[in-house]
C-alpha cells in the first residue's frame, strides 16, 4: 500500500471560509493509499513546512498532495520542502482548492465536495508519479558571437573579459561593422572611429578571443551548452599570419578599380585591398572577380612584390568546427534598397527620388563617408558628380520607414537623430550653405536627444519642413526637390545641389538563413524575435541563443551596446554554473515500442527528437527508433499526442497520470 | 431525488499550464463565481491533449469535456496550440463516426488575462450540459462494446 500524505491548507480564511476543511480531512483520509491527512492554517509558512517535513519522516511518506493554492504559486515551495526531508520533489502534487474552488464557489457544500474531488484526483495522480532527477547537461564554457559590429564587439569583449573563451565570426574582411564607417555620433558628436577602433584592436588582440574574419557560420548542431558550429573561412588568398599589412601589394596592384564596399561606392579600391586603414585584422584580401590573376592568369604583381610571401593564389575556403555553449547573434542591419530591383519587391520603392539615376542623390550611410575624416574626400563635403561643394542640401527622412505602401510599417528610430546630426555636420563645414529637412515627425526620445535636434534647428539653422517629397528631378545641374510643408500649408520647391535620403533600416541579408540554422524566430520584416519583449529581451526561444543589436530591431549605438552587454551577462549567468540543470518533466521514448514512424520528429517544435538506431555489440542493426534529447526537450508533450503507438510519454503528465485523475472524477 | 432537482453534470477541462490555467487562477483572484461542476486538469500545452484523453474522460463519467489553451500565436511552446487546433478540426470529423455528441466537446482559447472569459465559458458550458442531461448514451455504448 502506498503512503501518501495529504496536507490541506486553510489559507487563513481564504479556503476555510467556503470549504469545510475538517470534513475534507476526514473524507480524504479514507482514500486508498492515503497514510495521513492533516489540515493547517498556513501550510506554506515555516511551521507548515516543518510539519510536512516531520510527517514525511514520521510516516515514511512516499508522496505528497498539498491542497492549497495554485501550483504556480507554491509548487516550488512544497517541492523544496519535500526535498529537504529527503523525498523526491517530483513526488509532490497540488490540488488547487483556492483559485479553482473556494474563491469561485460560494456554496459551502458544493465547494467542500469539489475540494474532496480535486484532492482525490491529485492523489490518483501522485500514485503514478515517478521520482525524477533534474537533468544535468554538460556545459562548454565558450561562446560564439556572430557579427563583429559594435554590438558583437561589446558582447565578445564582455564575455572574454570575464575569463571565458569567445569565438567571434565576422563575414566582412574586417571587424567594425557599420559603425566603423560613421563620421561623428549623436548626441555628443564624438568621432565614431575614435570610440570604436580601440575596441576593434582589443578584440583583435584579446587572448580569449578567436577571431574568424571573412568567415560565415555554415551550420549549427547541438543544443544549449553543447553547440557544434561549423564556420566557413572564405578564401582570402592572403596568409594573414605571414602578412605584415605593409601595403606593397595593393599599392602596386594594376587591376581595374572596383568601387569600395566600405565607402558605399563613393571611392574606388584595388583587386587586393584592405577595406579601410584601421581594419582589424589589418590584412588585405583579394577580390577574385577583379583580380587579373584569376580573370586571365595574367598578373601576379602582388605575389612578386610581397616580401613576406603571404600571397597564396591556391587558397581555398576552409571549414572550421568550433564547440561552444552559447551563441550571441549580432548580425546587424542594412539599408532599405531605394528603387532597385530586389529579391523581395516588398522592400523597394521611391524610384521618384532618382537614387542611382542622379549622382548627387545619395543615402545616409554614403553621406556619413562624405563627412568622415577617413572618407574618400578626407571629410570635405564634395558632391559625387563634380566635386563641388553643395550650397543647398536636402535631407529626406522616412525613406522606406513608416510607409505600409512600400512594405515597411515600422519606424527606423535613428533617422531623425542622424538627420539632425547631418545638418549640423554640414553646417559646421559649409558655413554659407543651407540644410533643408523634409520630415514626417521628429522622434527624439532619448537622453539629450531633443536638445540635440533643437540645436540643429536653432543654432545651426537647419530648415525643417514637415511634409513629404513627391519627386526629385534634375534641371540645369540642379536637383529640383518638390515637396510640401503641411504646417504652413504650402508646396515647397528647393533647388538643391545634393540630396541625402534617410533610408529605412532592415535586417542584414542572410539573417533569415542564419535564424533557420539557429532555430530562432523572426518577425515579418526579418528582425529576430526575442523571447519576451519586456522580461526576456535578449533571449530567444532556443535555449542558449541570445540576440543583440540592430538584428533584433532598429536601434542606435547606445542601445545596441546596452543590449550586447545584456546578452553577454546572460551568457555569463549560464557560465557561472558548473553544469546546466533542466526540469526533468520531459518526454521519454519507449524504444522497445517505437515503430520509428517519426511523427514526433516532425511535430517537435524544438527539434528535440532524433532518429537513431539500436545496434547490438557487433554493430548489427536491431531497430530504428526515435530518441528525445534531454538537453533540448521543453516538455510540451506535443509528441505524445501524435504518437500512434503511444510509445512516447511525458514525465509528470503521463497518460497513466491523466487517466488516474479522470478516473477519480466521481 | 426530488423532481425539482437540477442535474449537475461533471465537466472535465483539459487546459494548458501557461494560458488557460492562469486564466482560471485569475478568475479565482478576481472572485468570479462559476458553477462548481468543472474539474480542471492541468497539462503543459494543448498540444499534449490527444483524442484519447477526451474519450477517456467521457468514458469515466464526464458529461462534457472542454479543451482550452493559449490563443493562436501565443503558445508558450510556439506552435503546440496549432497542433491542437489542427487535430481538433480532424477529430470533429470523426466524432459522429464514434457516436459522440458534438455538443459534449468544447474547444476554447482563453489567455492568462481572460479570467472573465473563463468564467463565462464554464458557465455557458455547464448550463448547456445541464440541459443535455447525463451522458449515459455514450457510456452505454462503451459498455456494450466491451
Amino acid at each position: 500500500m502506498a503512503r501518501i500524505g495529504v496536507f490541506i491548507c486553510w489559507c487563513g480564511e481564504n479556503i476555510a471560509r467556503t470549504v469545510d476543511v475538517d470534513q475534507v480531512t476526514k473524507e480524504v483520509a479514507e482514500i486508498p493509499g492515503v497514510r495521513c491527512a492533516v489540515n493547517y492554517k498556513y501550510v506554506c509558512s515555516d511551521p507548515g513546512q516543518a510539519m510536512i517535513r516531520d510527517r514525511i519522516n514520521a510516516d515514511k511518506l512516499q508522496g505528497l498532495v498539498v491542497a492549497s493554492c495554485s501550483p504556480h504559486m507554491h509548487l516550488k515551495t512544497f517541492r523544496a520542502a519535500a526535498k529537504a526531508a529527503g523525498l523526491n520533489p517530483y513526488l509532490v502534487e497540488m490540488a488547487n482548492i483556492r483559485e479553482h474552488c473556494s474563491w469561485v464557489h460560494h456554496n459551502r457544500d458544493e465547494a467542500t465536495a469539489k475540494a474532496i474531488c480535486l484532492i482525490r484526483m491529485a492523489v490518483g495522480k501522485v500514485l503514478r508519479n515517478r521520482a525524477l532527477d533534474p537533468i544535468k547537461v554538460p556545459l562548454t564554457k565558450r561562446a560564439l558571437v556572430i557579427g563583429a559590429g559594435v554590438a558583437g564587439i561589446q558582447a565578445a569583449l564582455d564575455v572574454a573579459d570575464a575569463g571565458f573563451d569567445v569565438v567571434l565570426v565576422e563575414r566582412d574582411p574586417s571587424v567594425g561593422g557599420k559603425m566603423a564607417g560613421l563620421s561623428e555620433t549623436f548626441p555628443t558628436l564624438d568621432c565614431s572611429q575614435c570610440i570604436l577602433t580601440p575596441r576593434m584592436v582589443e578584440v583583435g588582440q584579446h587572448p580569449n578571443i578567436t577571431l574568424h574574419s571573412y568567415s560565415e557560420v555554415e551550420s549549427v548542431e547541438g543544443y544549449v551548452g553543447n553547440f557544434k558550429v561549423t564556420v566557413r573561412k572564405k578564401a582570402r588568398y592572403v596568409d594573414i599570419d605571414k602578412c605584415t599589412g605593409c601595403g606593397d601589394c595593393w599599392n602596386k596592384c594594376p587591376s581595374k578599380r572596383k568601387l569600395s564596399e566600405f565607402d558605399y561606392g563613393l571611392a574606388p579600391r584595388k583587386a587586393i585591398y584592405m577595406p579601410f586603414p584601421q581594419a582589424v585584422p589589418a590584412r588585405p584580401v583579394i577580390d577574385r572577380e577583379a583580380c587579373l590573376h584569376f580573370i586571365r592568369n595574367a598578373c601576379g604583381t602582388c605575389k612578386k612584390k610581397c616580401q613576406a610571401d603571404a600571397i597564396n593564389f591556391a587558397d581555398e575556403d576552409k571549414l572550421v568546427t568550433e564547440e561552444v555553449g552559447a551563441v550571441i547573434v549580432a548580425a546587424g542591419y542594412q539599408l532599405y534598397d531605394i528603387a532597385k530591383a530586389q529579391k523581395n519587391p516588398k522592400y523597394s520603392g521611391y524610384g521618384e527620388y532618382g537614387y542611382g539615376q542622379y549622382k548627387d542623390v545619395i543615402n545616409s550611410l554614403q553621406f556619413e563617408r562624405l563627412v568622415s575624416a577617413s572618407g574618400p574626400t578626407g571629410g570635405e563635403i564634395k558632391r559625387p558628380s563634380d566635386g563641388a561643394t553643395p550650397k543647398n542640401i536636402v535631407f529626406i527622412s522616412c525613406v522606406g520607414s513608416r510607409d505600409n505602401a512600400k512594405g515597411i510599417s515600422y519606424c527606423s528610430k535613428i533617422c531623425c537623430m542622424y538627420t539632425a546630426k547631418h545638418t549640423m555636420l554640414y553646417k559646421h563645414k559649409v558655413h554659407d550653405g543651407t540644410a533643408h529637412v523634409f520630415y514626417m515627425d521628429i522622434r527624439a526620445g532619448g537622453k539629450n536627444y531633443e536638445e540635440f535636434v533643437r540645436r540643429a534647428i536653432e543654432q545651426d539653422g537647419a530648415q525643417y519642413h514637415r511634409g513629404r517629397v513627391s519627386k526629385i528631378t534634375e534641371e540645369d545641374g540642379k536637383l529640383i526637390v518638390r515637396g510640401a510643408d503641411t504646417l504652413a500649408g504650402v508646396p515647397v520647391t528647393v533647388e538643391a545641389d545634393m540630396v541625402v535620403l534617410a533610408a529605412a533600416m532592415r535586417p542584414s541579408d542572410g539573417v533569415l538563413e542564419l535564424a533557420q540554422k539557429l532555430k530562432i524566430g523572426y518577425d515579418e520584416f526579418g528582425f529576430l524575435s526575442e523571447s519576451h519583449p519586456k522580461l526576456r529581451p535578449v533571449e530567444t526561444n532556443t535555449a542558449g541563443v541570445y540576440i543583440c543589436g540592430a538584428c533584433q530591431a532598429p536601434k542606435d549605438i547606445p542601445e545596441a551596446v546596452a543590449q550586447a552587454s545584456a546578452a553577454a551577462a546572460k551568457v555569463l549567468v549560464m557560465f557561472g554554473k558548473g553544469e546546466l540543470t533542466r526540469e526533468p518533466e520531459i518526454a521519454q521514448v519507449n524504444e522497445q515500442l517505437c515503430a520509428a514512424c517519426y511523427a514526433c520528429v516532425r511535430t517537435c517544435p524544438y527539434n528535440a527528437i532524433d532518429k537513431t538506431e539500436i545496434r547490438d555489440r557487433k554493430g548489427n542493426l536491431i531497430k530504428y527508433t526515435a530518441r528525445v534529447n534531454p538537453g533540448l526537450c521543453m516538455g510540451c508533450g506535443t509528441c505524445v499526442a501524435v504518437c500512434p503507438s503511444k510509445s512516447v510519454d511525458l514525465e509528470g503528465f503521463s497518460e497513466q497520470q491523466v487517466y488516474e485523475m479522470v478516473k477519480n472524477l466521481i | 431525488m426530488s423532481e425539482t432537482a437540477i442535474f449537475e453534470p461533471k465537466i472535465v477541462a483539459y487546459v494548458c499550464n501557461w494560458c488557460t490555467y492562469l486564466g482560471a487562477d485569475l478568475a479565482g483572484t478576481n472572485r468570479l463565481e462559476y458553477p462548481s461542476n468543472v474539474r480542471i486538469i492541468r497539462l503543459p500545452c494543448t498540444g499534449r491533449i490527444d483524442f484519447n484523453l477526451i474519450i477517456k474522460a467521457l468514458e469515466s463519467g464526464a458529461d462534457a469535456v472542454v479543451v482550452s489553451g493559449c490563443h493562436p500565436g501565443d503558445c508558450h511552446y510556439t506552435v503546440g496550440n496549432y497542433h491542437a487546433r489542427r487535430r481538433w478540426i480532424l477529430f470533429r470529423e470523426l466524432i459522429g463516426t464514434l457516436g459522440i455528441d458534438m455538443d459534449r466537446i468544447h474547444f476554447a482559447w482563453i489567455s492568462a488575462a481572460e479570467g472573465k472569459k473563463f468564467q463565462q465559458t464554464i458557465t455557458e458550458i455547464t448550463e448547456q450540459t445541464r440541459k443535455l442531461g447525463p451522458y449515459t448514451a455514450y457510456r452505454k455504448l462503451c459498455e456494450a462494446s466491451i
